[in-house]
């Protein structure tokens, strides 16, 4: 899989190397001379490449890579149990320097929570950690992650269920206590649509705060440096939103 | 007659703001606390205060850049946390780090688990009223920052690790310093046992105070020393071992009671532990280089990794994704482990005195530049 990565990254590299031969394009337009260059680089088939070259920077990353695992690498046992007890749950397995990801809808999120903790193989007994990560342009733009440990059997994996902006997505802190914060935070910086979370509340961000900061929507700075650099324009742009507001 | 008096002495339920300005909660953290004359009926702990927005921070600076942001969550061990960030980017890199940046980094980490552990014990002590203590250690405490600053030039955020391997060989020298250091330390261990093992007033305060059960710390994802002291054996350098502690051998001290004098005696024990790691990583310590084959522009190809070490406070986790094309992580979180062991205080306050919710802070060792981020 490392070999499938490899070509990827050289086409990504190329259309930069082809940078170079556009440049002199654009001397010889400049100076009055040879129009022989022209049809020559066009020839050599230069021109078509740099156009799609600007478009790439502003396309966001579409989601992530998710690689699965090699056909000659051997699913750990869990996995095994995990796909023979809920072969509908499981939508995708991803392997990735030495992590184990299953791929999940929510709705089967709580089966294969449970079902992971309880079993003998399995026994995922510790919540690590609980978080999401952000893709916009994807439909289902969140990826909920769940990292967990077995203590008894001391191996991990992760589950992800993607979820869209108001797909509901079940709290697993009846599975894991542990989870309760670590979803309270995750809500708190993505408002990713929790159901069933005994105490859902802002952990982390004031109480009244607007908007959830982690999203990549979300501005890295807020209005504070920009009071500092231009008072008089900032306060335009607040009296256009207080207006706004009242409409 | 009988009702009217039971109405007389009904007891009413009482607010009490704890903090966020108050010396024993370590940083800026505050307790709403519920009680019933002196006894806590419920807590609810409010957070966020220096909270800096690391991760986001993070996501818009390149991979060398995080290095020193990552001082700044767990202040007073911030070796441990660039050791973290640093592995997490290699194990994604696929990038070796050569066997003497390991061993030096493993002498690193466990001498900021000594500091750490410093800090707590002066504070913890001194929050249940043992002030001689706090001078003691804050004096071998000393020692571990000046070694830090002959080293890598700070005291506090030492930004002491890179991508690959370290910044900086040892001092010459330096070595020599660390055994003497190792000697002290010895004989200092002691001495804080004299002064709080069999101490009356240290028992009565801790004996029994806080108990949580290995199953019930292991569901709420409590790490580190409070889970050690219920008795679960759960630590990462054994379990999934990371620089160079396969190399080493160390014992895990475990508790029995699950209360604060077993997490006490645990981190004491941790001293010992780390003094015998230092030791062993001093005198095995390799030559070669202490950088790895690193490009020049870090650009991970595009993946996910979760990756944790074991750091004085608990399982310090970082999560990391690569889009594969820019210099800078896609999404970046920290699995911070005070704010794990911080969602255990509820359960240990329950039931106890007001005193006694200091004493409870105080054993599970949070820093709230960790917690908030």
């Amino acid at each position: 899989m490392v070999d499938d990565q490899a070509p990827g990254d050289d086409k990504a590299a190329k259309p930069a190397d082809g940078g170079a031969p556009a440049s002199p394009e654009v001397t010889p337009a400049a100076s009055p001379t040879p129009a022989v260059a022209k049809p020559a680089a066009a020839a050599a088939g230069t021109k078509p490449k740099p156009k799609p070259k600007p478009k790439a920077p502003p396309e966001a990353p579409k989601g992530p890579t998710d690689p699965p695992p090699p056909d000659d690498l051997e699913r750990p046992a869990y996995l095994v149990a995990l796909q023979e007890a809920l072969p509908d749950a499981v939508q995708a397995i991803s392997y990735w320097v030495g992590d184990w990801t299953v791929i999940v809808p929510a709705t089967a999120l709580l089966d294969v929570a449970r079902f992971l903790r309880d079993d003998d193989v399995a026994s995922f007994d510790y919540c690590s950690d609980v978080t999401a990560s952000d893709w916009p342009p994807r439909e289902q733009r969140f990826d909920v992650i769940y990292c967990l440990y077995s203590i008894r059997r001391r191996h991990r994996i992760r589950i992800k269920v993607r979820a869209g902006e108001t797909e509901p997505v079940p709290s697993v802190t009846d599975v894991w206590p542990a989870a309760n914060w670590l979803e309270r935070e995750m809500w708190d910086m993505f408002g990713v649509n929790l159901t069933g979370h005994p105490d859902l509340r802002r952990i982390l961000m004031p109480d009244n705060w607007q908007g959830f900061p982690q999203r990549k929507d979300y501005p890295l700075e807020g209005p504070g440096e920009f009071l500092l650099e231009s008072p008089m324009e900032w306060l335009r742009l607040r009296n256009m939103v207080d207006e706004t507001e009242m409409e | 007659m009988a009702t009217e008096s039971a109405a007389m002495f009904d007891t009413d339920e009482l607010v009490l703001n704890m903090g966020p300005q108050h010396p024993s909660t370590h940083g800026v953290l505050r307790l709403v606390l519920r009680l019933d004359g002196e006894r806590v009926k419920d807590v609810d702990v409010v957070m966020g205060y220096v909270h800096r927005g690391i991760e986001k921070l993070s996501e818009n600076r390149d991979w060398t850049q995080i290095i020193l942001l990552t001082d700044r969550m767990d202040y007073v061990a911030a070796a441990t946390n660039n050791l973290g960030y640093c592995e997490t980017v290699e194990k994604l890199m696929e990038v070796e780090v050569p066997r003497r940046a390991r061993y030096i980094r493993t002498i690193l980490a466990e001498l900021q688990r000594i500091a750490s552990h410093c800090l707590w014990l002066g504070t913890h002590a001194m929050d249940i009223g043992a002030m001689t203590v706090f001078l003691y250690a804050f004096r071998e405490r000393e020692l571990i920052l000046d070694l830090f600053e002959e080293y890598c030039g700070a005291r506090l955020t030492y930004n002491s690790m890179r991508i690959g391997g370290l910044p900086l060989d040892l001092p010459s020298g330096w070595d020599a310093k660390v055994r003497a250091f190792c000697d002290i330390m010895d004989s200092k261990v002691e001495e804080y046992e004299e002064l709080l093992t069999n101490n009356r007033i240290w028992l009565q305060r801790t004996r029994g105070i806080g108990v949580i059960s290995g199953p019930d710390a292991t569901a709420l994802g409590l790490c580190g020393p409070p889970l050690r002291g219920s008795g679960v054996y759960r630590d990462v350098r054994k379990d999934e071992p990371y620089a160079a502690y396969d190399e080493f051998e160390f014992d895990v001290p475990l508790g029995t009671r699950g209360d604060t004098y077993d997490r006490y005696l645990i981190r004491l024990e941790e001293f010992r532990q780390s003094i015998r790691i230092i030791r062993q990583a001093v005198d095995g310590l390799p030559e070669g280089p202490i950088m790895g084959k690193v490009p020049r522009l870090l650009k991970p190809k595009a993946g996910e990794t979760y990756h944790a070490i074991e750091s004085p406070k608990g399982e310090l986790g970082y999560f990391i994704a690569s889009d594969g094309r820019s210099t800078n992580p896609y999404r970046f979180r920290v699995r911070p482990p005070s704010f794990c062991n911080l969602q255990g205080l509820r359960p240990l306050v329950i039931g106890h005195l007001v005193a006694d919710v200091v004493a409870l802070i105080g054993t599970l060792d949070v820093v709230l530049g960790e917690v908030d981020r």
